[in-house]
């Protein structure tokens, strides 16, 4: 309880991470792949289990030619089953369209963004990508900073479409070439991203609310 | 809101900035009248809640169209940032509202994912059986509604009679009808009722005949057929890119079901089939829902005859909270496939809860399916994708 529950902990940060702050220890530790045991006992604040799972390091052949083709812009790992690429901003664009094209993840099932306002990239955008024929998923993440943006998938998969709509809709992230990027769950003229941390649960934009509703306030 | 409206109508074509829609000069048609661009909904009762098309037009025949959502956007994932994992259990079950024990598995079974606990194996069969039962009644609420925007009214009164008793069996279990709240993180909370078995056989026994009873008014019938054959046609291919799951894929041809691909639950211990279509059109996708419904009373006979003895609350401590990490656990929803994405950062709290709604992706395909078609068309398109305006604007 005492720990970190101030600073909301990136999972497992990809690269090493610049500040090695003492309270981030534990997870930054979990992250840094093969080492992965000191995070163990380090984790008896979770109740009642032994000690949480770790991420540890991903192999396989899609992961070997990943990594010999773009070296360390990609990095790799499996958490409770379940594997994750982090992958460098630039690129996305590259990684994204072979995943579909070679490696038969023709179907892409969500994309979404996470936002630590604490970080110095501020975001974390996630693809979740899923393969018929080998039944398996992945999913691919990015760090960008606010204001930067990142190139859009729809290219690759017409469903981008409105998920890059939400993201952006959302978090106020910018996709690079989306055919229509524009609000789609709230008003067109709203102001403000309400999935950003700094957003409160009970804040609004008060003068689309006067003006278009006719009332003082939503609440 | 009537400026939006006004505002989409009145921007002269040139500023109109629209991907799905392209409003170039209004032509002159072969009818010699220009294109018109009208509104559907978002009062309009065939779509199914508060969604509006808007639609350009030649004569009756659609040229584009373009949806506007987001008139029940609640933040369903910033609330969910701001509750507790065990408070925001019954947040769920207000998206899908027409299949909450679904939402709720999804959630719950996510959850538990991330804490790496699992529910008991009395749990898992409870809760197969009500998640089938409300896919069944799921499909009975399409199948009524749907047919009663093509002109059939009859189903609509015969599904709502049968789907009363699935909802009496829940209200038996939870209290509850509609926003069951049925699980727990980590099992259920309730015991089966004395008589829990008794009920659920006796409404196999009673439902199995009318099934049949649904197909006798639709399946053969002239208008029904002229109505959705080759309407709304989407093949296979269009549906993955597009990320279109549930009975639309399977009734282009695609066997996929995630009951089958990665079960959860208890699903890997049942004995059933995917039913699938050939044309993708809206009368496949009526049939393979007809044999879902079929198909989920052979896995609730199986599961309803084994329930096995045991706790149902597995090992989960009072406060919630998983470790630092992530995780994305999806079911096969009666609409397609239900994600729950969440990172954790050690708190009693999500730090970033995420939802994939099955009718937010597939109402994207809404566009492709009805270009060409009729106005009326659309309506029958809207029905045929099963969209649940509380899940899409969440």
């Amino acid at each position: 309880m005492a720990e970190e529950v101030k600073t909301p902990a990136p999972p497992p940060p990809p690269e090493g991470e610049k500040k090695p702050t003492a309270a981030e220890t534990p997870p930054a530790a979990a992250a840094s792949a093969g080492p992965a045991k000191p995070a163990a006992p380090a984790k008896p604040a979770a109740p009642a289990k032994p000690a949480g799972p770790v991420p540890v390091p991903w192999t396989s052949p899609l992961v070997e030619k990943y990594r010999s083709q773009y070296g360390s812009g990609v990095d790799a790992q499996t958490y409770l089953g379940q594997n994750y690429l982090t992958v460098d901003r630039s690129l996305i664009p590259d990684i994204l369209r072979l995943l579909r094209d070679e490696e038969q993840f023709e179907y892409c099932v969500d994309i979404t963004a996470v936002h630590y306002p604490k970080r110095e990239k501020q975001f974390d955008v996630v693809w979740i990508l899923y393969s018929f024929p080998r039944n398996e998923r992945v999913r691919v993440k990015t760090q960008i900073a606010d204001g930067a943006s990142i190139a859009s998938s729809v290219s690759i998969w017409p469903t981008a479409n409105w998920l890059e709509r939400e993201v952006y809709d959302m978090f106020g992230i910018q996709f690079d070439g989306h055919p229509d990027l524009k609000r789609i769950l709230l008003p067109d003229g709203w102001k403000g991203f309400p999935l950003r941390k700094d957003y409160g649960i009970l804040q609004q934009d008060k003068e689309w609310v006067q003006i278009n509703l006719g009332i003082e306030s939503g609440q | 809101m009537s400026d939006r409206t006004s505002d989409a109508l009145n921007r002269a074509p040139s500023d109109v900035d629209r991907s799905n829609l392209d409003l170039g000069t209004p032509d002159k048609t072969y009818l010699d009248s220009n294109e018109l661009i009208i509104n559907m909904g978002p009062q309009h009762p065939a779509t199914h809640g508060v969604l509006r098309v808007i639609l350009k037009l030649d004569g009756e025949k659609v040229l584009g169209t373009e949806c506007v959502i987001g008139y029940l956007h609640r933040g369903v994932e910033k609330i969910a940032e701001n509750r507790t994992y065990t408070m925001f259990n019954p947040y769920v079950d207000r998206m899908d509202y027409c299949a909450a024990v679904s939402n709720g598995l999804g959630y719950c079974e996510a959850v538990e994912k991330l804490m790496n606990v699992e529910a008991p194996a009395r749990a898992q069969y409870i809760r197969v059986i009500l998640t089938e039962l409300q896919r069944i009644a799921s499909h009975q609420l399409w199948l009524g509604t749907h047919a009663l925007d093509i002109g059939a009214m009859t189903p609509l009164f015969y599904t709502f009679r049968d789907r009363e008793e699935i909802l009496k069996i829940f209200e038996r279990y939870c209290g509850a009808r509609l926003t069951t709240h049925a699980f727990r993180i980590g099992g259920c909370q309730y015991e089966t009722y004395a008589g829990f078995e008794k009920d659920v056989k006796n409404f196999l026994a009673f439902f199995a005949p009318k099934i049949d009873e649904y197909e006798a008014l639709l399946t053969t019938n002239r208008i029904w057929l002229e109505r959705t054959k080759n309407v709304g046609v989407i093949s296979g291919a269009d549906c993955i890119a597009l990320g279109v799951t549930g009975p639309l894929l399977r009734a282009s041809g695609v066997k996929w079901d995630l009951r089958k691909a990665q079960p959860y639950a208890a699903y890997s211990e049942f004995d059933f089939e995917i039913p699938t279509g050939v044309n993708g059109d809206t009368y496949d996708r009526y049939m393979v829902r007809m044999k879902e419904m079929r198909q989920s009373m052979r896995i609730i006979e199986q599961a309803v005859s084994g329930i096995p003895e045991g706790p149902i609350m597995g090992k989960v401590p009072k406060v919630i909270k998983p470790p630092v990490g992530e995780i994305y656990h999806s079911i096969e929803a009666p609409k397609g496939e239900l994600g729950y994405f969440i990172v954790s950062d050690g708190s009693t709290q999500p730090y970033r809860l995420r939802v994939r709604p099955p009718s937010f992706v597939n109402l994207q395909a809404l566009d492709l399916m009805v270009r060409g078609l009729l106005v009326a068309d659309v309506i029958a398109v809207i029905g045929t994708i099963d969209i649940v305006l509380g899940e899409v604007d969440r």
